[in-house]
């Protein structure tokens, strides 16, 4: 008897990534399909009429849509190792933790980047603000898991690999190793953990390619936009230069 | 062995409330403790660090925060009576994704319903609508979310029912004229001991919300 199970995505989206952690990590197959955000489908439409978004994971027929709640619905609808904890206690700090990242760590960070002026300068304060709290609560932890990756620690993954690439593009520190060893740290050991480094690397080792920028800008990244697959720092760049009003020609060939 | 259970609440606060009847659902003995959340109390502080908000619920010592998160630990945790979410895992994610739904295309438009004037009004009661309207579709012509059992989006969605009221007359606008049957379930889920016990009179927030909350926000 087959599960029929599809993922909705697209390439550059960390709501996407964590999810294809969690089916990697439940051994669960599935086929993927990409989505264009700028040319939504009727599928699209369809599966997810509330948000248009994705991911939506659609199993035997049934689509579940936010991330958060895919995660959930994987870890007890698949038998495999568990990803949320078994401990109702334990679970809810779990459940706590992650709803903070997704609230709290996620949109300040992406608005730093993103804005200007006062604007930037009031998410940059509240990015930090969340980054302090995170550095509390990974101190003395190799993973927010414990001694192996969980939960929190794949609901982070694009604070492993976008900080960094953020930083080096809007040339605003936030991960500083006075403020934040732990979370640097934490960085590191999520990096090199074998199942991340097998499955879903973050180190790029062709971004030494884009980073930092040798020549105009928009070359550089034009280059790792058409690599297969294409480079995340890449997308992250384009849009950086968009967001500043810097517009290559080519922009309207990046995905949103 | 007794359990301790204490729940950090506020009266007027749709978060407490959907506590309130997830504890009374499972009828689970507890002690409420009303917080000023001007003046937090150290207790608050230590119990919920990172956002120091109501409710928090602290059992046998160990504090959990986060209304849909505590609503989920208590259905966890007290499974004798009265399962509020679905069994079956995607009838289960289906009540949590409504359950977020009401988190964020309620709360906020809601909000500003009695907060702003004029022109951003408008806007939040038009959000506000549309969102109710989206919940009467999915509740079709259930009794509750739930099909024929109370549960989980019932408890997040019902405290709203209670600022109804409120809404209205800041609006200047009838609820039930365009979504007569969300009315209909709001007064189906009174009948229940643990909605009708667990939530404040709809006069008494509207009074409060006029006469002491709007002047906190310097509204008018």
């Amino acid at each position: 008897m087959g599960d029929e199970v599809k993922l909705h995505g697209t390439w550059f989206s960390p709501f996407v990534t964590r999810v294809q952690i969690v089916l990697k990590l439940k051994g669960v197959e599935y086929e993927y399909v990409e989505e264009d955000l700028k040319n939504k489908s009727p599928l699209l439409l369809k599966i997810n009429p509330i948000y248009e978004k994705v991911p939506v994971l659609i199993h035997n027929g049934n689509p579940i849509v936010e991330s958060l709640i895919v995660i959930e619905y994987i870890d007890e609808a698949f038998s495999g190792p568990s990803i949320l904890p078994k401990d109702p206690y334990e679970r809810s700090k779990a459940r706590f933790w992650t709803k903070f990242l997704d609230d709290k760590g996620m949109p300040p960070l992406w608005k730093a980047c993103w804005s200007k002026g006062e604007e930037r300068e009031k998410a940059k304060e509240e990015a930090l603000e969340s980054l302090k709290i995170l550095e509390n609560e990974i101190k003395g932890k190799k993973f927010f898991g414990g001694n192996k990756i969980g939960i929190l620690d794949v609901t982070a993954d694009f604070f492993a690999y976008g900080i960094p690439i953020l930083e080096e593009l809007t040339k605003i520190k936030l991960l500083t190793e006075d403020e934040f060893p732990c979370l640097l740290k934490w960085v590191t050991n999520y990096c090199n953990d074998p199942f991340v480094k097998e499955y879903f690397p973050v180190d790029d080792p062709l971004a030494k390619e884009y980073f930092p920028p040798k020549g105009p800008l928009s070359a550089s990244y034009k280059v790792g936009l058409h690599q297969s697959p294409p480079h995340k720092h890449a997308f992250y760049g384009a849009a950086f230069l968009e967001s500043q009003n810097r517009r290559p020609k080519y922009i309207s060939d990046i995905p949103e | 062995m007794g359990d301790e259970v204490i729940l950090l609440d506020l009266y007027p606060s749709m978060y407490a409330m959907r506590v309130r009847i997830a504890l009374a659902e499972k009828e689970i003995k507890h002690e409420s403790k009303e917080q000023d959340v001007v003046n937090k109390s150290q207790l608050l502080l230590d119990m919920n660090p990172v956002h120091k908000k109501i409710p928090v619920l602290v059992h046998n010592g160990q504090p959990i925060c986060e209304s849909l998160i505590i609503v989920q630990y208590i259905d966890e945790v007290w499974t004798h009576k009265s399962p509020l979410l679905p069994s079956d895992p995607y009838h289960k994610a289906r009540a949590r994704f409504w359950a977020d739904f009401v988190d964020k295309k309620v709360s906020d438009p809601a909000r500003r319903i009695w907060l702003k004037k004029g022109e951003e009004l408008e806007i939040a009661k038009k959000e506000f609508i549309e969102a109710l309207k989206l919940l009467e579709g999915e509740l079709g012509d259930k009794t509750y979310f739930g099909g024929d059992k109370f549960g989980f989006v019932d408890v997040a969605l019902i405290p709203f029912y209670s600022w109804f009221e409120t809404y209205e007359t800041c609006g200047n606008f009838s609820i039930e004229e365009h979504c007569p049957t969300l009315i209909t379930w709001g007064k189906k889920c009174m009948e229940r001991e643990s909605v009708h016990k667990s939530m404040p009179d709809p006069k008494k927030i509207c009074e409060f919300v006029l006469n002491d909350l709007r002047k906190k926000y310097g509204v008018e």
